[in-house]
């Protein structure tokens, strides 16, 4: 098995998800629903209200600029995490079966996933900020801080979505991994500093919140997008997502070497 | 060419095309404390068709499984068109094709995009692979069908095109498993008609079935699972001499009638209530004349059903279980999807 074949087999893999994805757009559009949806509450409904309060703390931020990035961030996390689902459904179709039959290199059928999903996420992160460019949402800082914050997103979309093929191969049912990866897309996010600061939060959910990995993405993303003090945020995120990136890997090999469909 | 006449020339010059296309000595497969397969040998000989019978849950699949490399047996071993499961995995794929019972087939592509994705992952010449495709389609009766989806496709369409993308490959050996379970009986003609094909073209092939008439109408050697044991093999006839299933029923007209046939025929058993005569046969070409040929001329016959033996016979006569016990086995493991 050569480089060439491995990459000739990825690549048809690869091509397979992305005319999945240009055959069914909905696909990326109900992923990117429930951001946008939270992105217009939050700042019509609860946005004066909750921006009074993050100026009262100190905050020189809008609430559109303190919001974006931990929507961004949200994004990042349900354009990944249905990459779950089209694993568990090729299982449940068997044909993981008829690849793992055949003279495969080994893992394509798992890089087009990735690849695929990586993808899909990328896009579903650019509609949301053209939604927050439309909304009113101006980034401060400097193109070499936009692309910071674009890698640290990128790389977050990279641990997930590894994750999210992990959870598909474990996954009995596409439905178990749908809501599996539906809790983890929807609850983290409002358990982190994507909504509110974590200071303003109840003692027990405040230490969850500040350990939990969407805290410091979100954090370092808002940081470079608004072109305040960065911290450690950026350190904490990165090895969040290697952390994951490495634990979604190597549970998903060693799931995808054992079972059939 | 070689001196032997006896048979055309393998059409495969693969590697290793002399050895027999399958070699199982002793394979085991348990899952935890369950046995579904215990210690399985046999030979396929190339450009043949093997027929691998048994009920649900007699360990068909995992054995189809575990000489297509996709589960490793616990014991025992297997060459696969002469290269070793264990050690030899890749070039066992490369020659292989596998059918399973479950339509492998992505639903979110059409049908023409389903081969062309074959295409690319055998590494076919675009050109190539696009006429093979078509080709294929065409040979499979899915011309119209090309540019829609499975998840349009009746079900043996469905099955049809999997075993096109099986064939985009060109594989010297085919494992089908369960190839017509669920079809209509149309559709399972046309599945026959395709496995005759195979072996027009020297393909070999290895098809798993519950039914027996099938495994008969296709197969050169049948082999009987039971519980994860070969109970059984050897040829349609061979087998089916131990079936003593084999009757016809002749209904008559009258009681007289009923009874001076019984009188004829040896070892038959009337029913004066339904006025039939359950006639014991052999298995062989000639059966049914030889016992009309007993029916003293000038009785009326108003019926007549042939029975040849089928699946609960042959397995009642060769591994002593009943079809109930090995109901509840079934239902128990719950093997049957």
């Amino acid at each position: 098995m050569t480089l060439a074949t491995a990459a000739q087999d990825s690549s048809a893999m690869v091509g397979r998800e992305l005319r999945h994805l240009r055959r069914y757009p909905l696909f990326l559009v109900a992923s990117v629903a429930l951001p946008v949806l939270m992105f217009v509450l939050f700042v019509y409904v609860f946005g004066d209200y909750v921006g009074a309060g993050l100026s009262g703390s100190g905050s020189t931020l809008s609430y559109v600029g303190f919001l974006t990035p931990g929507i961004l961030v949200m994004t990042v996390a349900a354009g990944a995490l249905p990459s779950a689902v089209s694993v568990s459904t090729d299982m449940s179709e068997g044909i993981i079966d008829r690849f793992r039959t055949m003279p495969l290199a080994r893992g394509a059928v798992l890089i087009g996933h990735v690849v695929g999903g990586i993808f899909r996420t990328v896009l579903a992160a650019i509609l949301l900020t053209l939604v927050a460019l439309f909304v009113g949402f101006r980034p401060a800082g400097g193109p070499l801080a936009w692309l910071a914050a674009a890698g640290i997103i990128l790389a977050f979309a990279f641990a997930l979505t590894w994750l999210a093929v992990a959870i598909g191969l474990a996954a009995k049912t596409p439905t178990g991994a749908n809501s599996m990866t539906q809790i983890i897309s929807t609850v983290l996010p409002f358990l982190s500093s994507a909504f509110v600061p974590t200071e303003s939060m109840a003692v027990g959910i405040r230490w969850f919140a500040e350990y939990q990995p969407f805290t410091p993405v979100v954090g370092s993303v808002r940081a470079l997008l608004t072109d305040t003090p960065v911290g450690n945020s950026v350190v904490f995120a990165l090895a969040w997502c290697a952390v994951i990136a490495v634990v979604g890997y190597a549970w998903g090999l060693r799931s995808f070497r054992t079972k059939t469909a | 060419m070689t001196s032997d006449v006896s048979g055309p020339a393998p059409a495969s010059s693969r590697a290793g095309a002399a050895a027999p296309a399958i070699v199982a000595t002793g394979l085991s497969k348990a899952f935890g404390k369950k046995v579904a397969l215990d210690g399985v040998s046999l030979t396929v000989p190339r450009g043949s068709v093997f027929a691998l019978l048994g009920p649900n849950g007699s360990g068909k699949t995992t054995l189809v499984q575990v000489l297509s490399t996709l589960r490793l047996p616990s014991a025992g071993s297997a060459e696969v068109l002469g290269h070793d499961l264990r050690t030899a995995p890749a070039e066992v794929r490369a020659g292989i094709g596998v059918t399973g019972q479950f339509s492998a087939v992505d639903s979110m592509l059409t049908g023409l995009e389903n081969l062309l994705l074959m295409a690319k992952l055998y590494h076919l010449a675009r050109d190539e692979g696009e006429a093979r495709a078509r080709s294929l389609l065409k040979r499979f009766d899915l011309s119209e069908a090309w540019s829609r989806p499975p998840s349009t496709y009746s079900g043996g369409m469905r099955r049809r095109l999997d075993i096109a993308m099986t064939l985009m490959g060109d594989p010297a050996l085919i494992f089908l498993d369960e190839p017509t379970t669920g079809l209509d009986p149309r559709s399972r003609q046309t599945m026959w008609q395709i496995v005759r094909e195979f072996v027009a073209e020297g393909v070999t092939v290895f098809l798993t079935t519950q039914y027996l008439q099938e495994a008969d109408e296709l197969a050169d050697q049948i082999a009987l699972l039971d519980h994860g044991r070969v109970v059984a093999h050897g040829t349609p006839a061979e087998l089916k001499q131990h079936a003593p299933g084999a009757h016809i029923t002749l209904r008559f007209a009258t009681s007289a009638g009923l009874h001076a046939a019984a009188r004829s025929v040896p070892g038959s058993t009337p029913d004066a209530d339904a006025f039939t005569l359950r006639c014991p046969m052999a298995a062989d070409g000639g059966a049914v004349k030889r016992v009309l040929d007993r029916v003293p001329d000038g009785l009326p016959i108003e019926d007549i059903t042939v029975h040849t033996p089928d699946l609960d016979d042959v397995f009642f006569a060769l591994s002593g279980t009943t079809p109930q016990t090995r109901t509840e086995d079934t239902a128990r493991t719950g093997d049957h999807r």
